[in-house]
């Protein structure tokens, strides 16, 4: 009951980020809206124009639209790995970031697949993908995988939100809201009374949710991997592509939640949640998470470069050679590969400041090396590139591409402003359940005593 | 007379299957089949397969293998019934006129940047002469393209052929970055005469093309229907480009008919990048003995574009 009253406080205490929206408020929605609007007046001139008008030719058919697409569907997998593993580990510490964390991957879902789409000659053939499914496509794989994530990972986000929900309905009276709201609130809430009864079997269905999310979250993530892994391309057919790609997903999403985490502690002056400490961990993980990048990306290229076939060593070739993608290569692994040791693993430099910093550097330069990692590749087949249209031997992306790119990112960042505006930003209710309180009685469950007594 | 004339059809149908057999029997096959002129009401005398002598009556049209109109829909995917459709390209011949990408382009409706069978400079080893390398599709027995199709508009026929539904394709270009050959091109541009689910469309002739969809080298099996060369074959100045069939082990330039298996085994012919493992049905024949210098395709390029291609020049 204490936790109740509790729960009741902290909700009071920060309702003023979930009450009425102020003109700050709609402002930024705003301007978000107008980045939106300029990234579909962009998409409509490629439906009409063609895709003649994007960067992408019939050497780089894939450009800046997929490198977001392989980025944007890693955090969403980022964020339901690491809130399963947080969950079921039981680590106390990590429960504030938990709604961070699910959100993360629900609105990355969402963002996406659209982008594949973005990629489509005939988009509006797209039903074709259901009439004529053919399982041997990794892109049917992908179709199925993503859409499964996106059920259970909705589903997990919203049992997650059944207490808060609750929360705040019980608590409507007291808050500054429209009408409908708190109507949504008593029906979201799906008539939750937090008795012991009820508090058992939601606890029980979040372990089960967090426990499928993250083999899903692996195998999804694998299964869009393959998309390039299946391929022939040199730089690309690696058994390392994979995991590979699930330690890179892991890695952005620790950097994303390292800078939502403070953008929150700032605006919303939570402090007390968002501890140093929370820094702290987050940021020493991303220093292992750097090192253990740094170790795949060198086994996967001494193994291409120590015994040089020819189409690799033309592709190295553009890694190493400053007139080509020299330096994007060079900046973006000391970015992934080194800042975060040399500003996090080193106490000098280590302070808030500095991990959200390497956060967002981290993040450009992962977002660099998927790009490293898809149109080199592309430029580089068996054959010579033989064309006499420089516009078709080298791949830069149009203003098209980046305005949907910004669009995208827009787009992600609206969905959490009108998300924490909904709900509180913390599990409020979850933040508060006292320590062993919320027992693994399903997985944890055991038939003999563990140690002798 | 109805009766009959469905009789006669049926003939006819098998007859045409007993052509084929009956001249790779003979040794003189494929000749017959691209070259031979139409005759009215002639009968002629083949050879079936149980060793009788039959006579039937010699095709009126220039068709050759029925039906004779380009095959559409479900039957594009099926394949010419007995066919093996096989290519095989002597570089020794190749001097780089383009008349072979010029007539697929003129064929093809395609426009003039876009280009299913390229020509390339190679070059071999840092010590050996460049040569010209025209590249179409391969057509492989083991596609990477055809895999990762997710609606199956790319397809593999009985009779060897790759094919794309241009109807079905949604244009994920997956199947452009498959392709280890660099085979397959996307109609980026809009262009008047492309039209969406068009009645006379076949995949086998891929006119009229389509906006956003995948094209690609189609072996030309329309006009293998009535008897032509696909359109690189028939245009080439110097006959370096042979197309036959695998069954009847013959094939033709037009001007002269060669056991395909004896040419390939003398002439050491192979396979371009055989190490992948695609299978494919178009043969190189080493570029030995040639009759003119490599330099003699660059008399249509400019300083700059012969630069390039020098610049570009790597093994095969």
């Amino acid at each position: 009951m204490k936790a109740q009253v509790k729960a009741n406080e902290l909700l009071l205490e920060n309702k003023a980020f979930i009450e009425k929206p102020n003109k700050q408020w709609f402002i930024r929605v705003f301007v978000l809206a107008v980045l939106i609007c300029i990234g579909l007046y962009a998409l409509v001139l490629q439906v009409i124009e063609g895709h003649l008008i994007t960067g992408m030719r019939d050497n780089v058919v894939w450009g800046v639209y997929i490198v977001n697409f392989v980025f944007i569907l890693g955090l969403s997998y980022a964020g339901a790995l690491i809130a399963g593993v947080f969950h079921l580990a039981r680590v106390e510490w990590a429960k504030p970031l938990q709604r961070i964390l699910k959100l993360i991957t629900v609105f990355s879902l969402i963002v996406g697949p659209i982008y594949i789409l973005l990629c489509l000659g005939r988009p509006e053939r797209l039903f074709n993908l259901f009439l004529y499914p053919r399982i041997q496509s990794p892109i049917t794989w992908d179709l199925i995988a993503i859409l499964t994530d996106l059920i259970f990972c909705v589903v997990y986000l919203y049992f997650t939100y059944i207490k808060d929900f609750a929360l705040l309905r019980d608590n409507s009276n007291s808050l500054n809201l429209y009408g409908w709201r708190k109507k949504l609130y008593k029906f979201l809430a799906l008539g939750y009374q937090n008795t012991p009864e009820q508090t058992k079997l939601l606890n029980q269905a979040l372990d089960i949710m967090a426990a499928i999310i993250i083999p899903t979250s692996i195998i999804a993530y694998s299964l869009l991997a393959w998309l390039f892994g299946m391929n022939l391309k040199v730089g690309w057919h690696s058994a390392m592509t994979a995991p590979f790609f699930v330690l890179s997903a892991v890695y952005s999403g620790i950097a994303l939640l390292i800078i939502i985490m403070w953008i929150y502690r700032k605006t919303q002056k939570l402090e007390k949640v968002f501890t140093d400490n929370h820094f702290l961990y987050l940021g020493f993980a991303l220093v292992i998470l750097s090192l253990f990048y740094g170790y795949f990306y060198f086994s996967q290229y001494i193994t291409d470069w120590y015994n040089l076939q020819e189409t690799a060593n033309r592709l190295l070739d553009k890694y190493l050679d400053f007139s080509q993608y020299g330096f994007h290569f060079s900046i973006a692994i000391f970015l992934v590969a080194f800042l975060p040791s040399i500003i996090i693993g080193l106490p000098w430099f280590r302070s808030i400041n500095s991990i959200v910093l390497t956060s967002v550097l981290v993040l450009a330069g992962l977002w660099v090396m998927r790009y490293l990692m898809i149109v080199p590749v592309l430029e580089t087949p068996y054959l010579p590139m033989q064309d006499f249209r420089e516009s078709w031997v080298h791949y830069s992306a149009t203003w098209i591409e980046w305005s949907l790119t910004i669009a995208g990112i827009s787009a992600f960042i609206l969905f959490f402003i009108v998300a924490s505006k909904f709900a509180p930003i913390i599990p409020i209710s979850e933040m508060l359940e006292k320590k062993g309180e919320n027992k693994l009685v399903i997985f944890y469950k055991t038939r003999r005593k563990l140690s002798k007594k | 007379m109805k009766d009959k004339k469905g009789n006669s059809r049926r003939k006819f149908l098998s007859a045409g299957l007993k052509i084929g057999v009956a001249t790779a029997a003979g040794g003189l096959a494929a000749a017959n089949v691209f070259e031979e002129p139409p005759t009215k009401g002639e009968k002629i005398k083949v050879l079936t397969t149980d060793g009788t002598v039959i006579e039937v009556e010699k095709p009126v049209t220039d068709c050759k293998i029925n039906p004779c109109v380009p095959a559409k829909g479900v039957e594009a995917r099926k394949g010419i019934p007995g066919r093996s459709f096989v290519m095989v390209i002597d570089l020794a011949k190749c001097k780089n006129a383009r008349k072979c990408v010029e007539s697929c382009q003129k064929g093809h409706d395609l426009l003039p940047d876009q280009e299913l069978m390229k020509v390339y400079l190679m070059k071999d080893n840092p010590e050996s002469e460049p040569f010209w390398f025209p590249k179409n599709c391969f057509h492989c027995d083991n596609p990477p393209c055809v895999k990762v199709c997710p609606v199956g508009a790319t397809f593999k026929r009985t009779d060897n052929i790759v094919l794309v539904d241009a109807d079905r394709c949604i244009g994920c270009k997956f199947c452009i970055s498959a392709c280890p050959y660099s085979a397959r091109i996307l109609n980026w541009a809009d262009k008047e005469s492309y039209a969406s689910n068009d009645p006379s469309y076949s995949p086998e002739t891929q006119v009229p093309g389509q906006h956003g969809t995948v094209s690609k080298c189609d072996f030309c099996p329309d006009r293998a229907r009535v008897g032509k060369l696909p359109y690189c074959a028939s245009s080439c100045p110097m006959g370096a480009i042979y197309f036959g069939d695998k069954n009847e082990d013959a094939v033709t330039n037009g001007e002269e008919t060669l056991r395909f298996k004896e040419l390939i085994k003398e002439r050491v012919g192979y396979r371009y990048l055989e190490e992948l493992g695609t299978e494919p049905n178009v043969y190189y024949l080493p570029p030995v003995n040639r009759m003119f210098p490599y330099e003699r395709g660059f008399s249509k390029l400019s300083e700059e574009q012969k630069e390039i291609l020098l610049n570009s020049i790597s093994k095969p």
